[in-house]
């Protein structure tokens, strides 16, 4: 064909860092502790309600509500109203979606248009980037660095990037890759923010039950002001540490919530419905269970603190530092240490992190990820010198 | 007074008396304005709706709110009522695709992340299945995209190819889904009707066709792309391989892409045969083709489709892909996976599931067309898919009472639904504001519906005339 095929809306955005990396893994046959996902398997609560809702009845295989499975968005507003502390409506204020991923499109379609400037605090999960490139909207250009000495979002430098098209935020807590857990007082100064400036704050919460030493997660949209002005981004996948269900949602108030609604009855409708019925089964054992023993969004924190440390301590083993998180699957760990010969020249303009895990890769059968890919391309450069790994894993070993 | 607007705490309105209003608000920039003005009640909401812009909406949504499906699966909710109208079945899926979702949950790593353009079971199979059918090596990793059913298809393909000053031809009546999708890439939807011949009795959908000169007239330098569906919902029309071949021309003659839509390729009916356009010459390089999980294995709430096209086509599709929903769920895509390999087994033969549905849903639909003659309807006999319209004219049901300046058929299902319990669809949900005038005395019915149901369904058509 002579003219051009793609929508100028992919431009600059045809980049995947999953794509290259996971390719890179199953070419090499790597052991994969970079991607987040288990590999133990999901609560088998969780995977005997998946096949429950398989040979439950005819309706189990065919569509549901295209907004939310009724069961499924029910049991979450009950959940959720309860940690918040309001009645949420469990048809106005909820968009399931086809894993928090895509309910991340689904607000940055809705809500942001050609020009409007999102704040992404970086290191960001890669995919807030380029959503908002696809969307129009211009990542704000003096993107915010976490200081490295203090990894602290500054006040001063989040009110330094505000312009007249500053339409909202997002962020990230527990943080992806640093493990930040964001605390109240960090919170409400960026609540502030968002109220003073009328910003709307969209805050992606998937690791919201894995904090550690005592950390506490806590909702923005609960602190005064907020919920009228946020979208609460949650994960099945992470909840139930089953990555490969791919269902999630975005909670807020209805008359934001309804736009997102518009975009997904326009891209993809409905989500799976025997999957929807599983995870309400799973939310309606832990609003039981919620606080006890038996709750596994208490007895997975628990595991994972364990093998969070394992893996700290392998590391410093052999040399290197790692960032210890305070919440989330990943620990990102600083590599400046490591004495490299690298003499791969199908990397050599790459960073050198890129470089260092695509070494780890071929020579040592490890798969990580480059942190400089959760920075913009502005600031890629000063950050070269992390990896980050993933410790939701059975099998751990490091051999450098 | 000062109050306090109840929504956006930084504004202040103040009215008093009816001839003046103090407006008092914080601008980004931490400035406060305070002003007397004289406002009459335009500019108030205007001022209003300006502060209030946080919340307001892109503008690629504008106006796309609604949708049918929404006003008809609540009108049918009620259980009393015979729903004959969304297209799903209610017949039970072949339990060994669910038995192999079963299977699939139970194994650990099938409950993590896949591939995101395909789980590779998924995406090897479906090469195996369309490399048969279309006579041709399919890449499975470079020209296969797995997706959210076909809807997702269709949104990924035209999200990656399609933008603000395209023109996309849309044949009417379409699967409603088309137009907003067009529009909200910013693009502009030029339609052309599916015509009806001068027969007059014991119509199919193959008397349907589209004029020559009015589709050569609708493509221009703009035209980007046609979007075509074969076998047709709502009509059921199979397209032949002249007609395919007509449509085929000008995409060439005009350097079109061309979307199509075969989520029902495996249901057709006796004497009709399901033509790939992609597989006529010189279409390959200039084709997406859309299938679905759902409509092949009647499990619609499994949501699972595919895009399947030259690597330079598809390529776009999976750059939409990882930005939007990164990958489909993995034991749904290995359960699937299992079914296609089974059935690519049994290809031609009468217990393959692709064959003997279809020869399940023949019995149905020539069924669903003698009782809807017999209440006095004139249904179209659909050559493929799981719908049929009828004509309602010869009824000649009086509406006039009905209030909204709807179309005809949309006032006649919501009196059919309330007055005899039965529930279809308005076909002209599926077609543009200027062709209403052809469609609105045609409801359309779906027939994937076990006997239980088509038993209630002639209940109430056979007593129609006896109210």
């Amino acid at each position: 064909m002579a003219r051009q095929l793609h929508a100028r809306r992919l431009e600059g955005v045809d980049k995947n860092i999953w794509v290259e990396f996971t390719q890179l893994t199953a070419d090499y046959k790597a052991v994969n502790v970079g991607q987040g996902f288990p590999d133990f398997s999901p609560p088998s609560f969780i995977q005997e309600a998946f096949c429950s809702a398989i040979t439950g009845g005819a309706s189990m295989h065919q569509y549901t509500r295209g907004f939310g499975h009724p069961a499924l968005v029910k049991i979450l507003a009950k959940f959720f109203g309860r940690i918040v502390g309001r009645d949420i409506d469990p048809m106005e204020d909820f968009q399931i979606t086809v894993g928090a991923y895509q309910a991340l499109f689904c607000t940055f379609q809705a809500l942001i248009d050609e020009g409007d400037e999102v704040i992404i605090v970086e290191p960001f999960f890669d995919c807030y980037q380029p959503m908002v490139k696809m969307a129009g909207g211009t990542p704000s250009s003096n993107l915010y660095t976490l200081s490295s000495a203090d990894w602290v979002l500054s006040p001063e430098e989040l009110a330094s990037n505000l312009n007249p098209r500053t339409k909202a935020i997002v962020i990230n807590t527990p943080n992806n890759p640093l493990g930040k857990v964001y605390q109240r007082d960090e919170l409400q100064m960026i609540a502030d923010f968002c109220i003073k400036h009328d910003i709307i704050c969209i805050s992606d919460e998937v690791y919201e039950w894995l904090t550690y030493d005592g950390a506490q997660h806590i909702k923005i949209a609960s602190l005064p002001g907020m919920w009228e002005r946020t979208v609460t981004i949650g994960s099945a996948g992470k909840s139930f540490s089953a990555t490969g269900w791919k269902v999630g949602w975005a909670m807020g108030p209805g008359n934001i919530i309804k736009h997102l609604k518009t975009i997904h009855q326009n891209s993809v409708y409905h989500c799976a419905t025997a999957a929807q019925e599983a995870v309400a089964m799973g939310f309606q054992r832990e609003y039981d269970t919620f606080g006890t023993e038996d709750s596994y969004f208490k007895q997975l924190p628990a595991q994972l603190h364990k093998k969070r440390l394992r893996l700290a301590e392998c590391l410093r083993s052999v040399g290197l530092e790692p960032v210890m998180p305070q919440g989330g699957y990943f620990m990102i760990t600083d590599i400046s240490s490591l004495q490299v010969d690298l003499n791969d020249p199908s990397t050599k303009d790459e960073p050198y992190d890129f470089r260092i895990v695509k070494w780890l890769i071929k020579e040592k059968g490890l798969a990580t990820i480059p942190v400089s890919g959760f920075y913009s391309p502005e600031h890629r450069g000063n950050v070269q010198n992390y990896i980050r790994f993933c410790f939701v894993k059975v099998i751990w070993f490091v051999c450098i | 007074t000062l109050g306090k607007c109840a929504h956006c705490p930084s504004v202040c309105v103040c009215v008093f008396t009816s001839v003046y209003v103090v407006f008092h608000f914080m601008d980004g920039l931490n400035a406060e304005v305070e002003f007397p003005r004289l406002w009459d009640y335009k500019s108030i909401t205007y001022i209003l709706g300006y502060l209030h812009m946080t919340h307001k909406n892109a503008k690629r949504i504008e106006g796309l709110d609604k949708n049918v499906w929404i006003t008809f699966t609540s009108v049918a909710a009620d259980p009393t009522i015979v729903n004959l109208g969304q297209g799903y079945p209610d017949i039970p899926p072949p339990s060994y695709v669910k038995e192999g979702l079963v299977q699939a949950v139970m194994v650990d790593r099938l409950n993590q992340y896949t591939r995101g353009f395909g789980h590779p079971t998924l995406v090897k199979a479906l090469s195996q299945v369309y490399g048969k059918v279309c006579g041709r090596q399919i890449d499975p990793f470079k020209e296969i995209l797995v997706t959210v059913g076909g809807y997702g298809s269709l949104f990924c393909s035209i999200q990656g190819l399609i933008e603000e000053g395209d023109e996309v031809i849309i044949i009417e009546p379409f699967f409603d889904c088309y137009v907003p999708m067009v529009k909200m890439a910013g693009a502009k939807p030029v339609f052309i009707p599916l015509r009806l011949s001068d027969r007059k009795t014991d119509i199919s959908s193959a008397d349907w066709f589209l004029d020559q000169d009015e589709l050569a007239s609708k493509f221009n330098s703009k035209t980007k792309a046609i979007i075509i569906n074969t076998p047709n919902n709502p009509i059921g029309k199979v397209f032949t391989r002249n007609e395919l071949q007509a449509i085929a021309d000008l995409c060439i003659k005009h350097d079109t892409l061309c979307l199509s839509d075969e989520v029902y390729e495996w249901l057709t009916y006796k004497g009709h045969d399901h033509v790939k356009i992609a597989t006529l010459p010189g279409m390959w390089d200039r084709t997406i083709t859309v299938g679905s999980a759902g409509k092949t294995f009647s499990v619609t709430g499994w949501k699972l489709g595919w895009s399947i096209g030259p690597e330079h086509l598809v390529k776009h599709l999976q750059t939409v892909m990882q930005n939007s929903l990164y990958a489909c769920p993995t034991p749904l895509q290995e359960a699937v996976a299992q079914g296609l390999l089974r059935d690519y087994e049994l290809m031609g033969q009468p217990d393959c599931y692709f064959s003997s549905l279809a020869e399940e849903l023949q019995g149905k639909r020539d069924r669903i067309a003698t009782i809807l003659k017999q209440a006095g309807m004139n249904p179209v006999i659909p050559e493929g898919g799981y719908f049929m319209i009828a004509d309602v004219t010869a009824l000649n049901q009086h509406l006039s009472h009905v209030e909204d300046d709807e179309p005809y058929d949309y006032k006649f299902i919501k009196w059919m639904t309330k007055e005899k319990k039965l529930a279809a669809i308005p076909v002209t949900a599926f077609c543009g504001e200027e062709s209403i005038k052809h469609f609105e005395k045609y409801i359309r019915f779906c027939f994937i519906k076990q006997d239980s149901t088509l038993d209630a369904a002639e209940a109430i058509l056979k007593n129609w005339n006896k109210a």
